[in-house]
């Protein structure tokens, strides 16, 4: 008999969203019908019309502002930090109890396997408000004074929609300030779901405010002039835009922005971990992590072996419906980013790389890019050197640990990296030497709201997440 | 995988090279093999595939009573068990085999008669191992003269552990040849060894030492099989026929309980071996009291309803 296992349809039932036609703007603690026209936001892996979205005017996005500069005036930074801090352990639980329904959303909107948004995206947002409602009230005690900075416009990326809500909403209203927040014009459902949860925590209105729109909106927040304090991850190219927008204002800034993560693997490495790592480095959320470990730097005297299991490996993920829980990854999240994706893998081909993809059937509708790996890469291939935000891995080798640590560096970039070895002391040693806000020892993508993340160059600048994630928030915060 | 395993005669020249080999595998990484295990625990098998992988775990099954008051009249009930574990369904397939101490291989023999379910005993002194090679040997002779068609053995985790490879990799030899015609499968005692290094050295030793299969555990010591650990023997089957072209089967045993827990271990197999091991011939549980829970799912796939252990019978 044949020993075929071949895994049924384990799909995650959509009932449990309650997806309305139309969605408006939630400002000043309301859904109001926008200003501007509507847009519609699809769902990548059947391109089916999920819901038609308001786009926020100049007018909407100053209303949105007047409402959280009253909000910030009158009741939230006069709030003691206990008492904020009760808002966001509500609004943390209420994330746990909906948690299903802010999955399947997520995975519906982004194209992202339910798996993830289940077991990272959701749980980690979770812990994200549970971590920050904790320094509500003890901010005294984080080095960066007590004041907050007023209102903070937020402008967030595809990739994440709600973990990249979390990260700037909780830090921000922990610290007494009030939002604008942009989710990106690809994923705003669980940004708008996000806002009924705000309704439901019964928080003061103005407090969150959501915009939905596209790049005009978002330049429409960053230059607002009674806007405080911006927050933007995304692209460089947009990153620079806001930083020049911004100079010479008052208005202070982070940027989270790309990466070309090195993922360096020496010869004592755990190999099996280390080949799980890779994958998880890269193909996690399709690669659509601008920490995703897109350069593998693998040391030459294994590299065929650790290759060979890295593509056999390969062959066992599973590319399909985003909501099968057996999906290990999802589809591309727009069809822009699925040309930017195929264009840059035909520069690698033209370069004279070598493509490797696993044989995988991918569904007829929808955005769809195959598992795929270069080898045969050098430095100075473009594949080596730009993000390709996709699920692309590029191989370089190396000979010693020093040379592994300068291709690490070599790039504009600065985000993350990720060493692997048995041996303790290299790691403390490889981990000193490397330009990145985050160096993962034996493992990658982990993320913990306790860890702060941030790049170097044009990664960015600021920090998110723990202790330091206060900074970017509160007056004391400027080095 | 090519390039880094030596010719493996040359590996077991001495205590030293030997020593050498067995150190020199890649290291395991503790927290990325439980994460990968749990996730692969994640999957979900639902409607045909879990249809099909219930039988399939059912045919899997090696049906174990080890204990110090094991009659005739317990093995016999146990035997007859494994050859109709559901008298309600003449469809429910067989198990793969009766595993028993030495002393019951006669008496599970002859009421498996030509069933073609194979007998396994455990020998060389299980569950210890604490006895003179000549002993074990005897042990397990005994147990072969008797009509085993499988012999289960410990090694010898003192040596193990304070070192002494080629000891342990000359006694699995000596017991492998005094199994005659016998499959052998070598249990490590994983919960012993403790961590997952040791499990990969264990695996690897005892493949080139020739055992048919790899076994985690007796059964009679906390922690008994777990996915990780089994994880890690099946990583290194597969590496071994990369290196050599040979297959090595795998069996997780004790604490195996539940039907949920059983497809976690087939999905690993499946995604960690390949689907090659996915045959009685290659897989194994050793197990007591998950067949039946096994047989409450299958009854339930087929009739879609849960019936309680009452209409399940003990043995």
């Amino acid at each position: 008999m044949s020993n075929v296992f071949e895994y049924a349809p384990a799909p995650e039932s959509r009932s449990i969203v309650d997806l309305k036609p139309s969605y408006g703007l939630f400002v000043n603690g309301e859904f109001v019908d926008g200003h501007g026209s509507s847009f519609k936001t699809i769902s990548p892996a059947t391109e089916e019309v999920l819901a038609e979205v308001a786009e926020a005017s100049d007018v909407d996005v100053d209303a949105a502002v007047k409402a959280a500069r009253r909000a910030y005036n009158r009741v939230w930074s006069r709030m003691p930090g206990s008492e904020r801090a009760k808002y966001l352990y509500r609004i943390a639980r209420i994330i746990q109890e909906r948690g299903r329904e802010l999955a399947v959303l997520e995975s519906l909107d982004n194209g992202k396997p339910i798996k993830e948004s289940r077991d990272v995206d959701v749980p980690v947002v979770a812990a994200h408000f549970f971590y920050y409602a904790g320094w509500a009230d003890k901010l005294e005690h984080a080095g960066y004074g007590t004041t907050p900075l007023g209102v903070a416009g937020q402008v967030i990326p595809w990739n994440f929609p709600l973990l990249m809500l979390a990260w700037k909403i909780a830090p921000a209203l922990a610290c007494g300030n009030t939002v604008v927040l942009k989710p990106a014009e690809t994923t705003p459902l669980t940004a708008l779901l996000f806002a009924e949860i705000c309704q439901q925590a019964d928080l003061p209105p103005g407090v969150v405010n959501i915009v939905t729109g596209a790049g005009p909106t978002g330049q429409a927040i960053v230059s607002h002039a009674d806007v405080d304090k911006v927050a933007f991850t995304g692209s460089t190219a947009v990153g620079k835009a806001i930083a020049r927008a911004v100079a010479g204002t008052q208005k202070r800034v982070t940027l989270e922005l790309g990466g070309k993560a090195a993922n360096i693997v020496f010869d004592d490495a755990p190999i099996d971990q280390a080949v799980e790592g890779i994958v998880n480095g890269i193909f996690f959320n399709q690669g659509h992590v601008c920490c995703a470990g897109s350069r593998l730097l693998v040391q030459e005297s294994i590299a065929d072996e650790l290759l060979a299991r890295l593509k056999r490996r390969m062959a066992t993920l599973r590319v399909g419906d985003p909501l099968d829980k057996n999906t290990d990854v999802g589809a591309i999240n727009s069809h822009r980013q699925l040309e930017r994706i195929r264009e840059l893998v035909d520069v690698g081909d033209a370069e004279g790389a070598e493509r490797w993809s696993p044989p995988c059937e991918l569904p007829e509708r929808g955005f769809w890019f195959p598992p795929t790996v270069f080898t045969g890469v050098s430095q100075a291939h473009r594949i080596a050197r730009e993000e390709i935000f996709g699920p692309v891995l590029s191989v370089l080798t190396f000979r010693t640990p020093s040379e592994a640590v300068e291709k690490a560096n070599n790039t504009p970039f600065g985000l993350s990296a990720g060493v692997w070895t048995e041996k303790g002391s290299r790691i403390l040693d490889v981990a000193g030497k490397l330009r990145a806000g985050v160096v993962w020892a034996n493992t990658f993508n982990k993320f913990d709201p306790t860890s702060p993340f941030g790049g170097y160059q044009e990664s960015g600048y600021g920090r998110e997440g723990g202790r330091q994630g206060l900074a970017a928030y509160l007056q004391g915060g400027e080095a | 995988m090519p390039t880094t395993v030596p010719d493996l005669s040359d590996v077991t020249r001495s205590e030293a090279s030997l020593r050498r080999f067995l150190h020199g595998l890649p290291g395991v990484d503790q927290v990325g093999a439980d994460a990968r295990a749990a996730s692969l625990g994640t999957r979900s098998i639902k409607t045909t595939a879990k249809a099909h992988a219930l039988d399939l775990a059912i045919r899997m099954v090696d049906l174990t009573t080890l204990e110090g008051a094991d009659t005739a009249g317990k093995v016999r009930a146990l035997a007859s068990k494994a050859k109709t574990p559901d008298p309600a369904d003449p469809t429910c397939p067989q198990v793969a085999a009766v595993c028993v101490y030495p002393d019951m291989v006669a008496t599970a023999k002859q009421t498996l008669g030509t069933s073609g379910i194979n007998v396994a005993a455990v020998a060389t002194a299980f569950p210890s191992g604490r006895a003179s090679l000549d002993i074990k040997l005897a042990d397990t002779r005994d147990a072969v003269e008797a009509g085993a068609d499988e012999i289960d053995m410990v090694i010898d985790r003192g040596a193990f552990l304070s070192g002494h490879y080629l000891q342990v990799f000359e006694e699995i030899i000596a017991v492998r040849e005094a199994c005659g015609e016998a499959h052998l499968k070598v249990i490590f005692e994983t919960g012993e060894l403790q961590t997952y290094d040791n499990v990969r050295r264990a695996s690897w030793l005892a493949m080139m030492a020739g055992g048919h299969f790899i076994k985690t555990s007796t059964g009679k010591v906390q922690p008994a099989a777990t996915l990780p650990v089994t994880m890690i023997m099946l990583e290194a089957v597969r590496d071994y026929r990369e290196a050599t072209g040979q297959m090595v089967g795998v069996k997780p045993a004790g604490g195996i309980r539940t039907a949920k827990d059983a497809i976690k271990y087939l999905v690993m197999v499946n995604e960690v071996a390949g689907p090659d091991w996915l045959d009685p011939d290659w897989f194994r549980f050793g197990a007591s009291t998950l067949l039946n829970e096994l047989l409450m799912q299958r009854t339930k796939m087929t009739t879609g309803r849960y019936s309680g252990p009452d209409y399940f019978t003990l043995d």
